[in-house]
């Protein structure tokens, strides 16, 4: 005899309401996690570049910075950078997973579900979150091999600020991936977007000085504000000269107001938000 | 609950094409009802409007006893969907995709792993609950979409093709798993085809063509419909015996996968006078007893694979619509 437990009364009521939509969304990020977890050349690969970023770029500039910048490594300005750069990376690469699942099928799968759309694109936001997240505590493990002290309320927040940027990232990733069909042309687009952003957020060089119209793009560049908050954290916990640290920290600056870390943190989790009620928006109106 | 499904006027355009052209039906609990048809008849696309992925341009259908248009969710609830293309996660487990499955479809976890052990039982997959989805071949896959399809006990089972891309061994396999699920389970079963030799697993089968229902009824009740045999033969001049059919015979034949082909009662009989008379000399002779494919025949005016040809440029032009 069949087991009928999925049967009438209880899936008769209109929509399973919330606590199934939860079940869902736990799910699609448990799904997230096992392939993660699956995946360890992807854990690695994702690695290199943050590392070469910081160790091979980071220490062959700072043979031509020693000295303009007192007696600061080149590598520790550049941490929040790396940091910043292991969650974009794995982020947009973890929304990828929408488009490779489209295209091997499996996204129809929980499209066709009784579950609200927003249960998924939320559930796949969480997921490469999460993933992005725990990159970047790599990275972020590596602090004290370039002169980032270990502290406690260091740690926290700069992982705290790592969660939230990772998750308004996956958000864009998956709102950019709603739509398209081909993992290539994902792929393509990732490439065309990522290192505009990366060059113009602040994680290479200092936002103080600089040309006009790269002023302007900076201040665009969503990924400004996640970056400053990071470093401003860092520099919070270096022991540098005040001189250093107004070149090299000199945060995001509109006019001559200086952007207080806490409205960077709005500007984020509120894009964040912006682009996954996007993304929900258009995953309602797919097939 | 008598009706399963419940079709009225069903109707779905793409642009200026008629994908379906206004289909009536209805599907009684625990039959297994197979649509057959040349690919681009529409059995997809209605079969679609029934699953709530596409949403009709006129009509009304009810599944399960649900609107599938105000009571989307409802409908998805009680069904089970085993699509062409697989949607299977490659990089989970068999067991992995089977809870993911359930989670999404909110089934009781108390209950959950006795209905997984009976559903991998069913299509024989229990020794290889642990092995990863991309390890298994094509048939190992489509049972184990069949399982996950009745997982969360669905009252309607809907297969799309579900033996396309299938070798034929395996395609025999998965005919007995359906068979099989049909004894033990309370379900009702919507299938599609084009392989006529598979619809007759059905109880009851409409005939698609060209967005609409040709005809509906058993296998058995439409041969016997046909009432003749089909004889094709080949000739020195095809023309000159389909002039000569007519002429002398009043048999009204056609080319058909390069046969000359018509439909006569008492095909045997019938041989020995055509030799005689025809006048044209015949290389070969096939008599058959009627079957789908006849029906198909009697009823289009054109064999299951002449169709598929000619309505290659319509399927074309649909799949450029919905791509768009």
């Amino acid at each position: 005899m069949a087991v009928t437990e999925v049967q009438l009364p209880s899936l008769a009521v209109p929509g399973f309401g919330l606590r199934h939509n939860l079940r869902a969304i736990r799910v699609v990020w448990q799904r997230e996690m096992i392939r993660f977890g699956r995946d360890r050349l992807r854990v690695i690969t994702s690695l290199i570049q943050p590392v070469l970023f910081l160790f091979v770029l980071g220490s062959g500039l700072s043979t031509i910075t020693t000295g303009s910048i007192g007696n600061l490594n080149l590598r520790t300005f550049m941490f929040p950078g790396a940091l910043s750069m292991a969650v974009l990376f794995t982020a947009m690469f973890s929304a990828a997973s929408i488009v490779w699942d489209r295209e091997f099928g499996f996204l129809r799968e929980m499209l066709v579900a009784p579950i609200s759309r927003a249960s998924i694109v939320i559930g796949k936001c969480l997921g490469g979150a999460t993933t992005a997240s725990l990159q970047g505590l790599l990275i972020l493990l590596m602090a004290g091999l370039v002169g980032v002290p270990y502290s406690f309320s260091l740690f926290f927040t700069v992982l705290a600020e790592l969660m939230l940027f990772a998750f308004t990232l996956t958000a864009f990733g998956v709102m950019t991936a709603a739509r398209i069909e081909q993992f290539q042309a994902y792929m393509a687009l990732n490439q065309m977007l990522l290192m505009p952003l990366f060059f113009l957020s602040g994680a290479l060089f200092p936002l103080r000085g600089l040309p006009g119209w790269l002023h302007v793009l900076t201040r665009i560049d969503p990924l400004t504000y996640a970056v400053d908050p990071v470093r401003r954290a860092v520099f919070a916990h270096l022991d540098v000269p005040a001189a250093t640290d107004r070149l090299l920290n000199p945060g995001v600056t509109w006019g001559s107001w200086r952007v207080p870390t806490g409205v960077e943190l709005l500007i984020v989790a509120g894009m964040g938000i912006g682009m996954l009620m996007i993304a929900i928006w258009e995953f309602r109106k797919a097939d | 609950m008598d009706a399963a499904v419940a079709v009225q006027g069903l109707t779905k355009h793409y642009g200026d094409l008629v994908a379906v052209g206004g289909v009536d039906f209805t599907v009684h609990a625990g039959e297994a009802f197979g649509f057959l048809g040349p690919n681009g008849a529409g059995k997809s696309t209605t079969i679609k409007m029934l699953c709530t992925l596409v949403e009709p341009t006129a009509g009304t259908a009810q599944v399960a006893g649900f609107d599938v248009v105000r009571q989307r969710d409802a409908v998805r609830r009680n069904i089970g969907l085993v699509f062409q293309d697989p949607t299977l996660d490659q990089y989970l487990t068999a067991d992995q995709n089977l809870r993911m499955h359930a989670e999404l479809y909110g089934v009781r976890r108390s209950a959950l792993d006795e209905r997984m052990s009976l559903v991998l039982d069913m299509v024989d997959l229990s020794d290889r609950r642990k092995s990863l989805v991309s390890t298994f071949s094509g048939g190992m896959k489509r049972r184990l979409e069949i399982a996950r399809g009745l997982l969360h006990s669905p009252k309607v089972l809907f297969l799309d093709e579900p033996t396309v891309g299938l070798d034929p061994q395996t395609r025999s396999s998965i005919w007995r798993y359906i068979h099989d699920l049909r004894e033990r389970e309370d379900v009702t079963i919507f299938l599609t085809t084009h392989y006529m030799d598979e619809a007759e697993n059905c109880d009851r089968i409409a005939i698609m063509d060209r967005g609409r229902i040709v005809v509906m009824d058993t296998p058995e009740s439409l041969k016997a419909g046909v009432g003749k045999d089909r004889v094709q033969i080949s000739t020195d001049d095809d023309q000159a015996a389909i002039i000569s059919l007519q002429e002398k015979f009043g048999q009204s034949a056609t080319m058909s996968e390069g046969l000359v082909t018509f439909a006569v009662a008492n095909g045997e009989q019938f041989v020995p006078r055509l030799f005689a008379d025809l006048g044209v000399p015949i290389r070969s002779v096939n008599v058959a007893r009627p079957t789908l494919d006849d029906v198909f025949m009697s009823h289009t005016g054109s064999t299951i694979r002449d169709a598929e040809e000619s309505g290659q440029n319509q399927w074309m032009r649909m799949v450029a619509q919905r791509r768009r």
